[in-house]
């Protein structure tokens, strides 16, 4: 059962059986891609949660590693993204005015950015592996680490981090290695920052794969995108990488300690 | 009075002279069910599934039961008891106590209590079925070849460094379950927000569907965060990478914050359902609005909410910081007030109602009772000092099965008793159903008391051999967990007996409210020949009660030939005679 | 099944608001406009106050994005709820900071 709408502003489309009106269709769809990003929001809520923790533990480790990222490449990586967000929202005007052709440039544009997002997160993953900076057996850091044990490791209960007074326990077994440690540190930075930064690509992936089956069927006319919702949520979806990115570029990238 | 339509979807409707087509009847081709977007299809789909993990989570049960029997040199090796109650906790929390309910008897009945068609997206609820599926058939792969023994909490830094089994294809396969509960919940939100019927505001919804959006709630808030604290996990084994490993400086206590932080709102993800089954139960079969009905929709809401804040009661003892844990143990004490609410309130419907004792109701008296030990006990281990001495012992063990098998699987048996006549259109044998409740009842008793016995006298959970003076104990809840078994045996027996010799199920069995028991027995696929309007409280049993008073209401109908092949006449038999007033006052 | 509703053309198109080139356009300069001042901010040293900082401009470019982007400011109210609730319920996943705030106020001795 399905009904054509017709609509000077807006373009044709179909209500599913399970529907009675074509605005509570559009606004079911819609509430469910934002649900569905709530749930996003929590999976990559997660991930600050731990940069969090283990940033006010480690001020000084996550201060020197964090210098090591390229910080030009992440701030033309976010003007990359802000930019295919802009081209995104304009996709979907375009969309929703039934202008098919600049619908196809702006999402054709939103897919390149893409790819040179990714691009970008190529060279600097290759010059991160190259420095031995993935975390795992090979892991290096050639540059001088404090030896001094109390810079606050949890064993240390990590006074120092959080400024408060000394009460803890300054006494270390014999068995500990302060430099090994201090390694480890800026490993579990380094470890935070490829699965952050990774999963974020696995999502802007995604995004490319959506974006461009949706691109094809436009430019197919096939008759699923002639409502314009598909081409909304995919770029509720690509808004929501951005955001995503908007935290993370100046969490990873600028600020080491706080 | 009389002419009040009480039954209006088994009276009076021209359906007993046509073949009756329903959901169940109108294809019997495999890809019809394989393909379906139905949601009652896919509810059927569901309830298969979760019976057989069911299955699976039972046998390991039986296996740890059987290996406690005796002290020492026992039937398994320590290895194998080890992956027996992973197995074990992972079968039973991941593929059946989380979907059990929601997946089921909630992708049955949500849309119909709504008054809608489908659910807002019926492909997506398909595909979280084959989601479920898929992490099913990996994780029992990787249980079958090899195993896996890190308990089903996946405790770091075990379950990265130092565990040679099968951690990744299981934590893969409870990822994807985990997309599968997610694509439920997210479907269930938009179904209540933007499916209801006409006039059916938030206050005249059945309290199922209220708790059925709570629990939502919990499965798009919560699930995430597990899904990448074990996405982590995996990393961690496969790539190297060091987050929680505290050979890195990670902090193992992190991953239990964030593995709670999902895993104790489950909790509630499993009994949030049940309540709501048993909120309906109670009312119809009390014959009375339950009493305090938004206080019963809220509470659920509340539950949702402090459910969030209290994960930390699990690390009273594991190195959280004492003051995080008094807070936490101060909301885990707030969390027993809107549970005690229901309590109080199911108890409340229930005096000087007119009880009418069928197998659901006594389900639901078994929930009431259990749920009131299981949640006592909570308070115990929810108090710091307290907790130091129980935590990690019987105790504990104990305590969450009468959460999750005394609520959460007392209430499953309860709603499947209740609605197994509008979901199959048949009948089960009542006495038997009562005897197995009773069984039921015993068993689990007589399986899990021992077992707060036990822990209070210092016996840690998961260990595989124990000292001497324990034994006496182990050997009642073994036996206990054999009568169980029996229990839970006798309604897989007559469930699939009814489906081919059970009477056929008149539309509403149980003189219950609802837009369900509107609707014929299977319902038919599109649920609603015409939208129905709702001008009317959620349980309005007055007109009911007060029609069976004088006679006019029967429950024992005209045998209906849904099927279209099927001429024979069976006399339906009503399950227990409620209808003579005299009898009942 | 009920008859489809043939007088929700107007609804249809009230309901979705068509933004502007000018607004979007408007949006994305000050996008830009904030992630310069995200840059420069961060290079220099203000102590505790970088993260404060770098924090409210992601909130505000997150908030013109959710709201002209994503088109949030003319959904339904119940799309401002959804839009809301994952980073209002992200306050209560940082709860988990209270444990690492408070975990060293008590002196323990060595191999606790």
């Amino acid at each position: 059962m399905s009904l054509e709408l017709q609509h000077p502003a807006v373009a044709p489309q179909r209500l599913s059986h399970q529907f009675e009106q074509i605005d509570q269709q559009n606004d079911s769809y819609i509430v469910g891609m934002w649900t569905f990003l709530v749930t996003e929001i929590m999976f990559f809520g997660a991930l600050f949660v731990a940069l969090t923790v283990y940033r006010s533990v480690y001020p000084d480790a996550f201060e020197q590693a964090h210098n090591a990222l390229n910080v030009w490449l992440g701030l033309t990586n976010t003007f990359i993204l802000l930019t295919s967000s802009f081209t995104a929202a304009m996709a979907v005007r375009s969309k929703m005015l039934g202008q098919r052709a600049l619908t196809l440039v702006f999402l054709g544009f939103t897919i390149l950015c893409a790819f040179g997002f990714l691009g970008v997160k190529y060279v600097e993953y290759s010059a991160e592996f190259r420095e031995h900076h993935f975390p795992g057996p090979n892991f290096q850091w050639s540059q001088t680490v404090s030896s001094a044990p109390a810079q606050g490791d949890l064993a240390a209960n990590s006074q120092v981090a959080l400024g408060a007074p000394k009460v803890g326990v300054n006494e270390f077994p014999a068995s500990y290695q302060p430099q090994q440690l201090e390694l480890h540190k800026r490993e579990l930075f380094f470890s935070l920052y490829f699965v952050m930064t990774g999963l974020h690509a696995f999502h802007v992936i995604i995004g490319i794969c959506t974006l461009s089956t949706l691109w094809l069927l436009i430019y197919f006319k096939h008759p699923v995108v002639d409502d314009y919702m598909p081409v909304e949520l995919a770029g509720l979806y690509w808004h929501f990488v951005d955001i995503v990115w908007i935290f993370l570029y100046p969490l990873v990238y600028l600020i080491g300690k706080q | 009075m009389s002419s009040i339509p009480l039954n209006p979807g088994a009276i009076g409707t021209g359906g007993r002279t046509r073949a009756r087509e329903n959901y169940l009847n109108i294809k019997h081709t495999v890809s019809s069910w394989l393909l379906t977007a139905d949601h009652k299809r896919i509810a059927v789909l569901y309830m298969i599934s979760i019976s057989v993990m069911f299955l699976f989570g039972g046998v390991a049960a039986a296996g740890i039961r059987i290996a406690l029997v005796r002290p020492h040199d026992t039937f398994f090796s320590s290895e194998t008891y080890n992956k027996l109650f992973s197995a074990h906790g992972i079968i039973m929390v991941f593929f059946f106590l989380v979907p059990s309910i929601p997946a089921t008897l909630g992708n049955f009945l949500l849309p119909i209590m709504i008054g809608a068609r489908d659910l807002a997206f019926p492909r997506l609820n398909l595909l979280s079925w084959y989601l479920y599926m898929f992490g099913a058939v990996l994780v029992m792969g990787a249980i079958m070849f090899g195993g896996i023994d890190t308990g089903w909490t996946f405790y770091e830094p075990y379950s990265s460094v130092y565990s040679n089994t099968n951690v990744v294809a299981v934590i893969v396969g409870v990822f994807i379950a985990g997309f599968s509960s997610i694509a439920t919940g997210i479907n269930f939100l938009v179904t209540v927000h933007k499916m209801r019927a006409p006039g059916l505001t938030w206050f005249r919804l059945p309290l199922f569907v209220w708790a059925m959006y709570a629990t939502s709630i919990i499965i798009v808030l919560g699930t995430p965060v597990v899904a990448i604290t074990l996405l982590m996990v995996v990393l961690e084994r496969v790539f190297g990478v060091c987050v929680f490993n505290p050979a890195c400086g990670g902090d193992p206590i992190l991953f239990e914050h964030l593995f709670w932080f999902y895993s104790h709102p489950a909790v509630y993800i499993m009994i949030l359902p049940s309540m709501g089954i048993i909120s309906e139960v109670i009312a119809c079969f009390a014959r009375k609005r339950i009493f305090g009905y938004e206080f019963v929709a809220f509470s659920s809401m509340a539950i949702a909410l402090l459910g969030f804040l209290v994960w930390g009661h699990h690390m009273f003892v594991t190195g959280e910081s004492m003051y995080s844990g008094m807070v936490f143990s101060l909301i885990t004490f707030l969390i027993a007030v809107p549970s005690a609410i229901k309590v109080f309130n199911w108890s409340a419907t229930l005096y000087k109602g007119n009880v009418w004792l069928t197998s659901p109701l006594i389900f639901a008296i078994g929930f009431i009772l259990l749920f009131t030990i299981g949640g006592l006990t909570g308070l115990f281990l929810a108090s710091l000092a307290v907790d130091v001495h129980l935590n990690m012992t019987y105790f504990v063990v104990a305590h969450f099965h009468y959460v999750m098998v005394g609520g959460a699987i007392f209430g499953y048996m309860a709603g499947l008793h209740f609605w197994w006549p509008k979901i199959t259109g048949r009948m089960y044998p009542e006495g038997w159903a009562m005897l197995s409740a009773f069984i039921m009842f015993i068993g689990f008793n007589l399986t899990f008391f021992p077992q707060f016995i036990l822990g209070f006298d210092g016996m840690p959970r998961r260990y595989h051999f124990y000292p001497p003076e324990f034994q006496m104990w182990n050997i009642l809840s073994s036996a206990g967990s054999s009568v169980l078994a029996v229990g839970m045996v006798i309604p897989g027996i007559y469930f699939l007996w009814s489906l081919k010799y059970g009477a056929f199920a008149p539309n509403n069995p149980w003189g219950a409210k609802g837009l369900e028991w509107t609707i014929q027995s299977p319902p038919p696929s599109h649920n609603f020949d015409t939208v129905p309007i709702v001008t009317e409280d959620a349980y309005a049993y007055e007109a009911i009660y007060a029609a069976e008073l004088a006679g006019d209401y029967s429950h024992v109908e005209a045998p209906i030939p849904y099927l279209s092949t099927t001429d024979k006449q069976v006399s339906v038999e009503s399950p227990a005679s409620p209808n003579s007033s005299e009898e009942r006052k | 099944m009920e008859e489809p509703n043939h007088n929700n053309h107007e609804a249809a198109g009230g309901h979705h608001h068509v933004t502007s080139i000018g607004t979007y356009a408007a949006t994305y300069v000050a996008l830009l406009v904030l992630l310069v001042l995200t840059f420069a901010v961060s290079r220099v040293d203000l102590g505790a106050f970088n993260i404060v900082v770098a924090l409210g401009i992601s909130a505000v470019k997150t908030a013109l994005v959710v709201l002209i982007f994503m088109g949030v400011r003319h959904n339904s109210r119940l799309t401002w709820f959804w839009a809301s609730i994952g980073f209002v319920w992200l306050i209560l996943l940082f709860l988990t900071l209270g444990d690492y705030v408070t975990r060293q106020w008590v002196h323990l001795p060595l191999g606790w």
